[in-house]
């Protein structure tokens, strides 16, 4: 089991109703619906992860997220999830704000853009870095908005997003003091549970 | 096997009938006094009679849903691409049951059977039947065939609402609804096509108010004319450019009103064969019951309402060139499925091939049909679900 999957697991009320967005082959929600008895939906652009949720028995519904999510009500989620999906957005401002509007809650987890070894690559190297959490060249990079811990918790401030959970890891999801320190200088993947203020 | 049959077709199949004496009622508020329905199965029925899969047919097709009624057929069962052994619906693991509908023109009971009442044909004084009295038919027909619940209920298009009424009237005999092609009700436009095809059969001077078949005629010239532009619908523009572009049959214009264009052709083809083995009633029937098909209606036009009392869970697919019920249609019927809480999974597939490409063997569309009903027949299996 991934290590960033159990952390959510964690946060996540047994028997509630999950969205996750770009659930990719529903590895998160089956996990959920095993350990926390969550329903809910993926949604995934996707077709072969789409056939896949379908073989994993993960209600899945093929959507482009960058179409926002007028399909869905009001708070008809008690949990709209993004795993390392935020960055790979063109409308990333607007997705957050269908988040929160769609789910009570919303869990976002995303690579850490100011990690020690990009900022180390990009200052002394001086090219756009490439580190195992962020492993694409800028040539063929899914991830078009990178962003760092500090760029995040400012948007959420100006947003009046509230910061309900967070958690700071390495590549291989462990945290440390270290990491407890300086989040935003030896993180790899940030968690967050967020809220509106 | 016979050496003309594939390997992974049912092979031959033979139909049944089954007589309903009971009454059945029906939402136009006539009863019918008795009934029969004619009906195929494919596979075996396990003992616990929990693999039982239910096909609804759509507007113009009927019972004999795959394989061969003789070994010189020249084409098998309408959804042959889906049924069969190792094929989506896979009979392997499955019971399959397929009737043609109350109205239908295949043997059961419709306006081209004997009346009881005046020993004549029906024609035009078969009721007009909905879905829910299918569903409900169909109900009596599981009934008799000991099937409790329904491991799933799967059909196209008219097919798909029918599958979507079962999911609705019998929450507890169906586990999962399979949706394809389909349209929550129909739109303004759906129903003006299905009103040009009436009025081509009403007016056409051989309809004889329905009672042709005393004539010794058959509404030709109107039915022809339904079918014509019930097969633009079921195409795409995409598609007929690529079938048929605007190739010429004899490579010039003739300047004449003759068929000139290979599209024209075509249409005038399928119109002339349909005639042969379809009835005019039938179709008549059929398409108002397209029209009047409304779950929502009975729960102050809130589908999720409707859904609301469902316990299946449901599989919905829709095709990108389908613009008689486009994805947006199934994407109404998903919302108000995820509205009201219920079990669903929703995959657009590309296809040039409109409306009909349910009924196409399309790699992506039969990779996603296989996925879903092999983890229905896992369920099966298993007891799980």
């Amino acid at each position: 089991m991934r290590a960033d999957l159990e952390i959510i697991s964690e946060w996540i009320r047994i028997g509630s109703r999950v969205l996750d967005l770009g659930c990719g082959d529903g590895t998160l929600l089956a996990y959920l619906r095993d350990q926390r008895a969550v329903s809910g939906y993926g949604l995934e652009i996707n077709e072969v992860k789409i056939i896949k949720c379908i073989q994993a028995g993960v209600n899945v519904i093929h959507m482009d997220l960058e179409a926002g999510l007028s399909d869905f009500e009001d708070r008809s989620f008690d949990y709209v999830i993004m795993t390392q999906t935020l960055q790979a957005v063109q409308h990333t401002e607007k997705l957050l704000d269908e988040m929160l509007r769609v789910g009570r809650e919303g869990i976002v987890t995303f690579p850490n853009f100011g990690y020690w070894r990009c900022r180390f690559q990009l200052a002394v190297g001086g090219y756009m870095p490439v580190v195992k959490i962020l492993p694409h060249e800028w040539y063929n990079t899914p991830n078009i908005h990178l962003f760092t811990i500090r760029d995040f918790e400012t948007l959420c401030r100006r947003k009046g997003i509230a910061i309900l959970q967070r958690m700071v890891v390495d590549y291989a999801h462990r945290s440390s003091l270290g990491l407890r320190l300086f989040p935003n200088l030896l993180g790899e993947l940030a968690l967050y549970r967020l809220g509106r203020a | 096997m016979l050496p003309t049959v594939p390997a992974d077709s049912v092979g031959l199949v033979t139909p049944q009938t089954l007589c309903f004496e009971e009454p059945l009622a029906l939402d136009c508020g006539r009863t019918l006094a008795g009934y029969e329905l004619i009906y195929e199965t494919y596979g075996t029925l396990n003992a616990t009679r929990s693999n039982a899969v239910l096909i609804c047919h759509a507007l113009s097709s009927d019972h004999h849903a795959a394989g061969y009624h003789a070994a010189d057929e020249r084409k098998p069962g309408w959804w042959d691409t889906a049924i069969g052994p190792g094929k989506p619906i896979d009979t392997r693991h499955f019971f399959v049951v397929c009737c043609n509908n109350l109205g239908g023109c295949k043997g059961s009971t419709g306006p081209n059977t004997i009346n009881p009442e005046t020993s004549r044909l029906y024609g035009p004084d078969f009721p007009i039947v909905t879905v829910k009295d299918w569903v409900k038919s169909q109900a009596r027909l599981a009934d008799r065939l000991g099937i409790q619940t329904w491991a799933a209920v799967i059909g196209g298009s008219l097919g798909g609402m029918q599958a979507m009424q079962w999911a609705i009237d019998f929450p507890e005999r169906i586990r999962h609804a399979v949706v394809i092609a389909a349209a929550p009700r129909l739109s303004a436009q759906n129903i003006a096509f299905n009103e040009v095809a009436r009025q081509a059969i009403l007016s056409d001077p051989e309809f004889y108010e329905g009672r042709y078949y005393e004539h010794g005629v058959i509404p030709r010239r109107g039915l022809m004319l339904a079918r014509m532009l019930g097969h633009i619908t079921y195409l795409s523009d995409e598609g007929m450019r690529a079938k048929f572009g605007r190739e010429l049959r004899e490579g010039k214009l003739n300047f004449s009103f003759g068929s000139e264009f290979q599209v024209e052709s075509y249409l005038r083809y399928q119109g002339n064969a349909f005639v042969e083995w379809f009835d005019a009633n039938t179709y008549l029937l059929m398409t108002k019951t397209l029209d009047y098909f409304d779950p929502a209606a009975d729960f102050d036009q809130d589908l999720a309402a409707a859904f609301r009392r469902a316990q299946a869970r449901f599989l919905v697919v829709a095709f990108t060139s389908d613009w008689r019920f486009s994805p947006a249609r199934s994407r109404e019927i998903v919302k108000a499925l995820v509205d009201a809480g219920r079990d669903v999974s929703y995959i657009e597939i590309e296809a040039e091939h409109g409306h009909d490409a349910f009924l196409m063997p399309i790699p992506r569309y039969l990779e996603v049909f296989s996925a879903y009903l092999q983890r229905v027949a896992w369920e099966v299996h298993t007891g799980a679900g």
